[in-house]
């Protein structure tokens, strides 16, 4: 069985929810999650003129800090992501290898003004989470059917795509899985 | 399946001459599924575009060397057809004049939104479809794309599969009539994927699920700062569906209130957000569902018939399951492999048996039902093969056999097996049953309900 370590990036697993988030990834993904315990500082990913983290360095971290092995590393914060030319990234992921990263920071709904719901984070960090394994199983954006793999760019996206995924998308990670 | 488009077939060249900046716009358009080079300048860019075809380039302006408004100028000289949008870091009026008249699709500035990024993009990949369309001949239309999820050889089916097909690439309005779990959603989807609309979203709103205080924000959006704590300007469901198609699910479940509002947008075709002074255009093609009939709303006065009028131009009936027991073992098979597939459970056939009895249970819950009770079996089978004794069903007449002569028995049994049909799902069970929520929780506790573990 394939399996997928989470890793706590600059915030603690609990204030993550990991554990949540895990269980939300066993509901869809035949595999097995493991919290992390590498402990990584990230700061140097930092862009302290854009107070955001650039997702690719953090990529860079995971991979370096990680063991060798075939386990999916996906990185988790609560911090604010970017890649150089654009404003923000919910996550990034390595397609068809081993790491991926994302960030809770714009899936609160106290960011857009809206009162907070943790059931509605949750639901979403489970999405982002499905996601961004997805594409370090293989899995590009699908355009052609209501799924996970669905792009996203801003909020009421995520909320409007499903948790799973479609079967097209299915029978790619049954290849893999 | 074919599939009309495939992002594979459309060629991005990034020209820029940062690094990083290459390779996360590689990136972030190979997850899309695009194809995509990469030029660190001009005399590199060139270079590439006589060896292959290129039909997207992103241009960064400023590069040393020969820039990119310069570059864009040669490119003209010998390309008229390449789609190119200008990305720079300083933008001056002027520069973004100067690109847009030499040629330039659109013009945006770094650091740029994903979301803007992703319609610049969708809009050009919109121009060259088009293009290549007329190109080759039209692409042909009466074969309909994407709808592997509508299933069914039933002449009902044919019927309506032939309605979508002709009314997909006109800008019609639509209105789908059908039973809930008929799959109203999925039809909405095959008209939004074989029209011109498909490269935009398609944005479902289930008005019968929005309470009225969220509806307007939900509608509307609201801007930054509209109210306290609002940071972050948000789209609302008109916004969202720019370009693509607007679902309004359960339309007939639509307040007055919103009626107006609602008809007010439609005739305008523009609209305020919450808080917000400027206007936003409306562009999306308007698809509606509903499981209620509107005429007699309308004679009853709790649907406005100016509204009627402008939804019910086109009207796609979805014929209930029990019309078309054809169907079902193609369903049932298809549903089958869908939850097999997710759950990872070695199932992979139905026996006769069973086949018969779901060909004649009457599906009150129509689709859903019958994915429901597949999705159940599959996950207390043991054999291999879905059996009876898998289904989640009890012909009527067993089901009597148990009750009493009183009213009430027949009333707590009739009850007893519409919870079991449709899951337990309160909501649909009052809607079978033509009773309100309140009514019904306390129907099942008079007659002491369990739900079954
Ligand atoms: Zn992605
Ligand atoms: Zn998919």
């Amino acid at each position: 069985m394939q399996s997928v370590q989470l890793i706590a990036l600059g915030t603690s697993a609990r204030q993550l929810g990991l554990s949540d988030v895990r269980s939300g990834i066993l509901k869809v993904l035949p595999v097995d999650v493991q919290l992390s315990d590498l402990h990584l500082d990230i700061d140097a990913a930092l862009d302290s003129s854009r107070k955001q983290y650039h997702s690719t360095q953090i990529l860079a971290m995971i991979l370096e800090a990680a063991n060798a092995g075939t386990s999916k590393l996906l990185g988790v914060t609560s911090y604010d992501l970017f890649i150089p030319v654009l404003t923000f990234v919910f996550g990034q992921a390595q397609l068809n290898n081993r790491a991926g990263v994302f960030s809770t920071f714009r899936l609160n709904n106290e960011f857009y003004g809206l009162r907070r719901s943790d059931k509605l984070l949750l639901q979403r960090t489970v999405k982002e989470a499905l996601h961004e394994l997805g594409h370090t199983f293989g899995l590009r954006h699908c355009m052609d059917h209501p799924c996970v793999m669905n792009s996203s760019t801003y909020v009421e996206d995520i909320d409007l795509k499903p948790g799973d995924f479609c079967l097209p998308c299915l029978r790619h990670l049954q290849t893999v899985l | 399946m074919t599939t009309a488009f495939d992002p594979a077939d459309i060629r991005i060249m990034i020209v820029d001459d940062e690094a990083s900046v290459r390779q996360s716009l590689e990136a972030w358009f190979l997850d899309d599924g695009y194809t995509v080079v990469t030029a660190g300048n001009a005399a590199e860019a060139l270079t590439t575009m006589q060896e292959r075809t290129i039909d997207i380039i992103l241009l960064d302006i400023k590069m040393p060397g020969m820039d990119g408004l310069a570059l864009q100028d040669r490119i003209r000289e010998f390309n008229q057809d390449v789609v190119i949008i200008i990305i720079t870091a300083f933008a001056t009026v002027d520069t973004a004049v100067r690109a847009l008249k030499a040629g330039a699709f659109d013009y945006t500035t770094k650091p740029v939104d994903p979301d803007e990024l992703s319609i610049l993009v969708r809009n050009a990949v919109e121009k060259i479809r088009l293009r290549r369309e007329n190109e080759s001949l039209k692409e042909s239309l009466d074969t309909l794309q994407f709808i592997d999820e509508i299933i069914g050889e039933s002449a009902a089916m044919r019927q309506v599969l032939d309605l979508i097909r002709t009314v997909a690439p006109t800008d019609s309005t639509v209105l789908i009539l059908g039973e809930s779990g008929t799959g109203k959603e999925l039809v909405a989807r095959a008209i939004h994927m074989n029209s011109k609309h498909r490269y935009f979203p398609l944005i479902p709103v289930n008005c019968g699920a929005l309470a009225e205080s969220l509806l307007e924000s939900e509608l509307f959006g609201h801007e930054r700062g509209a109210f306290t704590g609002a940071q972050y300007r948000r789209k609302g469901k008109f916004e969202m569906a720019k370009g693509g198609t607007l679902f309004l699910d359960e339309i007939g479940t639509l307040s007055l209130k919103s009626q107006v509002d609602l008809l007010r947008v439609l005739q305008d075709k523009e609209f305020h957000r919450v808080g917000g002074e400027q206007l936003v255009k409306v562009d999306f093609r308007l698809v509606c569902a509903t499981n209620s009939d509107l005429e007699s709303a309308v004679k009853e006065g709790t649907f406005r018939e100016d509204l009627f009028y402008r939804i019910n131009v086109f009207v796609i009936t979805i014929p209930p399951l029990r019309e078309r027991r054809e169907d079902i073992p193609l369903l049932a098979r298809h549903f089958m492999e869908r939850h097999a597939a997710s759950t990872n459970r070695q199932v992979h056939a139905i026996s006769d048996e069973a086949l018969a009895m779901l060909r004649d249970h009457d599906w009150p819950g129509n689709v859903r039902e019958l994915e429901n009770a597949i999705e159940r079996a599959l996950v207390v089978n043991r054999s291999g093969i879905i059996s009876p004794d898998d289904l989640p069903l009890r012909t009527a007449s067993m089901t009597m056999v148990s009750s009493g002569d009183t009213l009430a028995d027949v009333e707590r049994d009739h009850i007893r097996r519409m919870l079991e049909e449709m899951n337990w799902n309160i909501s649909k069970t009052a809607e079978r049953l033509s009773i309100d929520r309140v009514t019904l929780y306390n129907k099942i506790e008079k007659y002491g309900l369990k739900r079954p573990e």
